[in-house]
This record gives C-alpha cells, structure tokens and sequence, in this order.
C-alpha cells in the first residue's frame, strides 16, 4: 500500500469496494462520506463525488464520531428502501497518525467536550472515558484486570489477522504495566492512532442478487441518542445502546443470543464492557467477569471484535468502525481466514461516538431471512 | 498552577457572558425554571424539562460531591503540562446540577468518589475566572 493522504486513502477504498461489487462508478447514485480532520473540506461529501467524477442524487457527509458508519446505514437503507436512490457508495477515510499537523492535532483535541463548560478542564479524550471507567468500578466493583481483559482479548483476535497494526499477544499484566494516561486507564486500554479507509456498496436485495459476491443482508437497525457531553449524562453506566439495540432487535425479529459474532466500538476498553451489557450480552455489571473468562476471545461464547478491532488492528477516527463493519461482511462471507467464526450465520456491529454519546446499532446476517 | 496562556479558553457567547462575569464576582450562578422549579446547568434560554422561558438566576451553594473523577498523567496540550497530574471530576452540586471541573488545592491521589467539594475559583486571563472545587475543610468539632 503506498503512502497516502486521507482523501486518496478515502478514493482507494471506493475504488477497492466498487471492484468487490463488480459496479462501475456511474451505477452510484448515491454517496455517504464523513469528513476528514486531516484534509476537511467544507462540504466532503461533494468533494469526494467531484475527485470520482460521479453525480449523485443522494449526497451526504455524516457527522456522528464513531456511531458515524452504522447510522449513515441506516440513512442509505432507508433512501433506497423509499426510492430516493438505488445504489449507494459509502466511503471513509483519515489519516490521523501521518496527516495531522501540529495545529490540527491541537484543534482535534480541543474540540472534545463543550467549549465553555468541560473542555477548558483540560480533560483528554482518554480522560473523558475514565471518567465512564471510574464510575462503572465505583457502581460494580469492575477491575483494571477486567478493563485489560477486553484488550488481551482483541490482541488475541487480532494475533490471527494479517491486515492488522498490533499482531503481538499482550497480557493483563502487560496492560496493568503500561504506562497510565488517565487513572485508571493504561496505554494499552486506549485504542490505535491509525491512518486507514473502508468503504462499501449498498443496494436493494433484489439489486444485490445481480452481484458476482455475496451479499450480506441488513436485517435490523437502531439509533439511540443520549447526550453529546459527557457532564449532560443521565447515567455513566448505563448508554443510549440500550435503545439503539433493542430498536435493531425488534426490526430484526432477533434477540441477543442470535448472535454469532459481534464488533463492537472500542475506542477505549471500559466501552466493550458497557456495550456488552447495554446490547444484552451480559447483566448489568457483568461484562468485566465474562471478558476476564474468555468469552469474548477467539473460540469463546461470543466472539468480538474478530480483526482485533481499533485496540488492535486500527483506528483512524471517524471511520474507525467501517472496519468492524468490513469484517463483519468477511465474516459472514466466510472470508474471514484464520480468525474465520465457525458457522457465523448472524452478526450485530455496534458503534458509539463522542462520549457515549450516539450509538448505532446493525443486525447482519449472510440469509436474507425472508 | 501558574500561566494559564495557550489554555483551552472559554468564548461566552452572547446569553453567557453574564455567567462568566459573575465569575469574575466569584459567584457560581445555576438557573431555576420559574415554572417546574427544576434547576439547570449549563446555561439555557429554555428549561430543558418543560421548554419555559421563565428562568431565574439563583446563586448556587457553591458545595457539591464528586461523583466520578481522573487524574490525567498526560496533558491535553502544553499549556497543561506543569498541571500534570491533575484532576478532572464531574461534581454534582448540592441543588442537582451536574458540572465538570476540576479538583484542586489537594494531593491528586487523595480525591475519591463521594467527595465534598466546594468551589474555588481561579482567574485565568483578564476576562476568564473559571469555577473548579477543591476538598470541604475537615469540620472542626469545638
Ligand atoms: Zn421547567
């Protein structure tokens, strides 16, 4: 892969996902993007429709930190399901570890939390999260070896992935001696700085049978919005993907454990615990004991975050779950190699962006189920 | 905690300035809706529980308890750096409201969930005063 900026990196996923689906570029009718912090443009979206020289009647540039990816799925669904377009090209891209000037660095980091009421506190991103990680140890008696568990477990996955940044297996003591950003997380509970791009094509189902690939079906999906500033919670334990899942659950006639495999965001470890609970996998409070026995690691009763997700294979901000979403298809294909879930028939992507803020759910599934 | 140049400022806007300049005055203001008698924080031009526009400013207590906290070994940016370790806390005040700020005036370590705070304020440039908490004195029994 030669070196490459954000929007050439955005381009060159396209490029790669129109090859998959055996499409020309002019079959785009329609396009999701989401900007970029190190090469923005004002409106992104029709920056990229100009770079592919391509006309689209939908255009968007979507804007929900890491819950982007999965809502502008369920907006693409749902303007192909109402006609409004029929073949939609959803792309992202940045380059957050080489493209960054100092400048922008600083600017990215300041314009976490509300300006006038938390950012000038000083809190850095991983802070904001240990602010979610202390309250849930304080609610249930979670451990820093619980919170380390979730990232041995995605190393593990992660040591079975080629494509991914981080292959080398790690330990809870590993974590527990890596030196500590915000109290109590470690290095090792935070997640990659990456440069990197995914992109895929969505099309109606009867569209999709035309492909030379197999298509992976979108059965359900579900939003929940619960603040943007983590001082503005109603609770630090308990998030909005109580909401966004139950909603994709319902529309997937599906429940928890119809779940083969799962991708969830993991930006920073305490996250995978709270979505574990959040999504049903587990009781409240209990995710820590699950992820510490190994349920979650490769063989376990649900494996999660089967690329070694942002903790282990990437994390290029925005698009950082475009590639739980790409392993998610991979996985379903049964394309997924050494790390491939046996008999994966049925798997759910969950993302969440600001500080628990927006949450997306999807329910995926390699039959169409009708 | 000297210098406070190239800091993350706040910008009032417009309908918060009043707020900040009761910083300056070392008074920490909340809103009250006049309708639903819910308070608020931050400022609004609404009650965001029942949409009035009937809002009062009352002067809040001042005291509150530390309801999660962190202490950031690493600086969000320079200006940061001799703060380090610092503590930033979300304080729940005695009327309800939730703010982020942080814990000063102690030993990092020692700050706990639960704690008592009450505000300290500290002037960071000619214009902005910023509300954070340090620990409640220890009540002397006499
Ligand atoms: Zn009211």
């Amino acid at each position: 892969m030669p070196h490459l900026g954000a929007t050439a990196l955005c381009i060159d996923a396209a490029t790669r996902a129109l090859k998959d689906a055996a499409i020309t570029k002019d079959q785009v009718d329609g396009l999701v993007t989401c900007n970029s912090f190190a090469e923005p443009y004002m409106y992104h979206a029709e920056a990229i429709a100009e770079y592919l020289q391509i006309f689209p009647r939908y255009c968007v540039t979507a804007n929900a930190g890491g819950g982007t990816t999965f809502s502008s799925i369920q907006h693409a669904a749902t303007a192909i399901a109402t006609g409004v377009c029929e073949t939609v090209l959803l792309c992202m891209a940045d380059s957050l570890r080489t493209g960054l000037s100092r400048e922008q660095a600083k600017k990215m980091q300041s314009s976490t939390g509300h300006p006038e009421f938390e950012t000038p506190y000083g809190a850095t991103v991983p802070a904001y999260y240990a602010l979610i990680a202390r309250a849930h140890m304080d609610a249930y008696g979670t451990t820093a070896e619980q919170f380390a568990a979730v990232a041995v477990s995605g190393r593990q996955h992660a040591a079975r992935n080629p494509a991914a940044q981080m292959r080398e297996l790690i330990s809870v003591e590993d974590v527990l001696n890596s030196r500590m950003i915000a109290d109590p997380l470690h290095l090792l509970d935070c997640s990659l700085v990456s440069d990197g791009g995914a992109a895929i094509v969505m099309t109606s189902a009867q569209r999709a049978s035309d492909f030379p690939h197999d298509p992976v079906y979108i059965l359900g999906a579900g939003e929940g919005h619960c603040h943007e500033h983590i001082s503005q919670a109603k609770s630090l334990t308990t998030s909005a993907a109580v909401e966004s899942g139950r909603r994709a659950y319902r529309m997937a006639g599906l429940g928890p454990e119809d779940i083969d495999v799962a991708q969830l965001y993991d930006c920073f470890t305490p996250v995978v615990l709270i979505e574990l609970e959040d999504l049903g996998f587990c009781p409240k409070g209990e995710a820590g004991a699950f992820v510490a026995s190994g349920g979650t690691a490769p063989g376990g009763v649900l494996p999660v975050n089967t690329h070694g997700g942002m903790l282990s294979h990437c994390h290029p901000g925005n698009p950082g779950a475009m590639f739980s979403l790409t392993e998610a298809v991979a996985q379903l294909r049964r394309a997924a190699g050494d790390r491939q879930v046996e008999d994966a028939q049925i798997a759910l992507v969950h993302g969440q962006g600001g500080i628990m803020s927006s949450h997306a759910t999807l329910i995926l599934a390699r039959e169409s189920g009708t | 905690m000297s210098g406070h140049n190239g800091k993350f400022l706040p910008v009032p806007r417009p309908e918060t300035e009043g707020w900040w300049e009761n910083c300056r005055n070392h008074k920490l203001m909340i809103q009250r809706c006049s309708d639903c008698g819910e308070f608020q924080f931050y400022p609004r031009i609404i009650c965001a529980g029942c949409m009035s526009g009937q809002l009062e400013w009352v002067e809040s207590a001042g005291r509150g308890k530390v309801s999660t906290y962190t202490v950031c070994r690493l600086p969000v940016a320079e200006a940061y750096a001799s703060d380090v370790p610092y503590v930033v806390a979300l304080v729940r005040l005695e009327e309800g409201p939730v703010m982020m700020s942080n814990v000063v005036d102690c030993d990092p370590e020692s700050v706990k969930t639960g704690m008592l705070v009450e505000v300290a304020f500290q002037k960071w440039s000619e214009t902005v005063t910023i509300p954070q908490f340090k620990p409640v004195a220890e009540r002397t029994t006499q």
